[in-house]
């Protein structure tokens, strides 16, 4: 079979447009998760399936396309997802953030701010930020519906009562607008203050559990917290030893067999961009 | 004085089955209603539709709410039904696992209520939730600890405190010693009608036991096939029953 007898995107029209209004439906109801009817896709669930059906959704000739993997674009995950759409959409691709048009990313957000005509897709394995303590689907759709939410806080109150502090460092539970709380994907807690208010529309695809959901531009995320163990967007207090950023979500790395260690900015594109700049590091080259 | 609740020709089928026929009482602030009966006599099917927990083919189950006054529970929108559930309203099940989470720490489980109406400083819910293990007789030292690891009485005790430290005004039982071995039971009734009392709290306590009805309730509401076939003081029905039924339940002939 050639590559011209997809169409483009892979996904048939029909599926495309159900997608589009599960997700414009989304985007009505900021954090809202709306069922849709999930597609096999030509790799296994736990690889994206959700984002990329989401990303075929939106997907036009024009876009730029981009994939991050943990922050990184070279991965082997992030590399096979850009090149099925270069495959069967013709895509152009970027690892720069700026120029993409389309971001698809699993665990974090790109350091560089977002723009407005910016879409951003997450990759979602458990939409259900109640399912930890409410196994129940018609249970935690009523919680959702009725505004029930201080099963949310029992997880946060276990969580100190066990650590001494809110160990939650992914998937921190959020609430959109004021009305529901939503699971960002398991993104590092430092970047839940980027949804806030972000120019960019953000989507999120959950395949295996055939949900959507969504944040339209400048919508107003707040990460949930108790008044005296307020949110920390924590992260480990290093500069990167790369570019020297001291603001950026870092990844620890093994350089040799001798355990040695450094920090490094889990953004790459972030990182290359600073070191072309001339920032530098203490353990540059 | 108005009624606290107020129950009219309260009905329930199972297909063709009754549950309840025409259940008719009022229950006033700071009353106990205790409610006995042979298995399968439909203690907790009346129970469960007072509670909200079943729906009701017919009736009323009118409650003076704090803010409108009587409101008809069967009636109202269900956000405000599980309102009610969650803060004027507590419901203690007969097996503790039913009523808690056994996957959340003792503390938690307590503080669940609190958090749930709103509270957001971890300090004071954990101060609430320790002063209330205590009122319940579990050391605090065990409040990071999983219910699991509780024997079944201090589950039972666990439960009481979880659904009590919201201070509800209403709180429906069924059959909350049931299960437990004798000692327990009379440390953990000895409990509830401490707490009873002290709080003021109006109940109704479906149960087995004519023991507990003679401790706890009040007043006595006697059931046999889904009907109610005697109700008055308690001392009163015990000591001089009326009907058939009930005087055989009293003599013990009849094992409930
Ligand atoms: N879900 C159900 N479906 C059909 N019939 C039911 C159901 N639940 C209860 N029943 C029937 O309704 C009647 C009343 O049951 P209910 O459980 O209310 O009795 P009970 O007085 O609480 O009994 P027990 O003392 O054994 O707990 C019984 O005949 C029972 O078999
Ligand atoms: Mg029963």
């Amino acid at each position: 079979m050639t590559e011209n007898a997809y169409n483009f995107a892979y996904l048939d029209e029909q599926t495309k447009r159900m997608i589009r209004r599960a997700i414009l439906k989304g985007l009505a109801i900021p954090g809202y998760q709306v069922p849709f009817a999930s597609r096999e896709m030509p790799m296994p669930y736990g690889w994206g399936t959700g984002g990329v059906q989401v990303s075929a959704a939106v997907l036009t000739p024009e876009d730029r396309f981009k994939v991050i993997d943990q922050g990184a674009d070279d991965t082997t995950n992030a590399v096979s997802i850009r090149s099925f759409f270069q495959r069967t959409a013709g895509v152009a691709t970027t690892t720069h953030t700026q120029e993409a048009t389309v971001i698809q990313t699993r665990h974090r957000i790109p350091e560089e701010p977002l723009n407005e005509g910016q879409i951003l897709v997450y990759q979602v394995p458990i939409p259900e930020p109640l399912r930890f303590l409410e196994p129940r689907e018609t249970e935690t759709r009523k919680m959702h519906a009725l505004e029930e939410y201080g099963l949310m806080h029992v997880k946060l109150y276990e969580d100190i009562a066990r650590h001494g502090h809110i160990a939650t460092a992914y998937a921190y539970p959020v609430k959109v607008e004021g009305r529901y709380v939503m699971d960002p994907s398991p993104i590092p807690k430092f970047d839940n203050p980027k949804m806030s208010g972000n120019a960019a529309i953000q989507l999120f695809g959950a395949g295996r559990e055939q949900r959507i959901y969504a944040l339209p531009p400048y919508t107003q995320v707040v990460s949930l917290d108790f008044e005296d163990h307020p949110f920390e967007a924590s992260k480990a207090d290093h500069p990167c030893g790369l570019c020297g950023a001291d603001d950026s979500y870092l990844d620890e790395v093994i350089v040799d067999d001798a355990g040695g260690r450094m920090f490094v900015c889990s953004d790459t594109d972030f990182c290359d961009a600073r070191q072309s700049a001339g920032f530098k590091g203490k353990d540059a080259a | 004085m108005t009624p606290l609740l107020s129950v009219q020709d309260l009905s329930k089928m199972y297909g063709g089955h009754i549950g309840c026929k025409d259940v008719s009482f009022d229950l006033y602030p700071g009353e106990v209603m205790g409610i006995v009966g042979e298995s399968g006599s439909g203690k907790s099917t009346l129970l469960n539709c007072m509670a909200g927990h079943l729906v009701p083919d017919a009736g009323q189950v009118v409650f003076d709410t704090r803010a409108e006054g009587p409101q008809d529970t069967v009636t109202m929108s269900e956000p405000e039904r599980r309102m009610l559930g969650r803060t004027d309203w507590a419901f203690v099940h007969q097996h503790a696992r039913d009523g808690l989470r056994m996957g959340v720490s003792a503390g938690g489980n307590v503080g669940e209520r609190l958090m749930a109406v709103g509270a957001r400083h971890y300090g004071d819910i954990r101060a609430t939730a320790t002063d209330w293990l205590e009122r319940v007789e579990i050391d605090a030292g065990r409040i990071d600890d999983r219910p699991t690891t509780f024997s079944g009485g201090m589950q039972q005790r666990l439960q009481i405190a979880r659904n009590l430290v919201t201070g509800p005004r209403l709180v429906f039982m069924d059959e909350p010693t049931g299960g437990l071995d004798v000692s327990v039971q009379a440390r953990l009734l000895d409990l509830l009608r401490g707490l009873v009392r002290d709080m003021g709290l109006s109940a109704v306590i479906v149960t087995h036991d004519l023991a507990v009805v003679r401790l706890l309730a009040d007043r006595l509401m006697v059931m046999k096939s889904g009907h109610v076939v005697e109700q008055g003081l308690t001392d009163q029905v015990l000591d001089d029953p009326q009907h058939g039924y009930t005087q055989l339940l009293v003599s013990s002939v009849l094992q409930v």
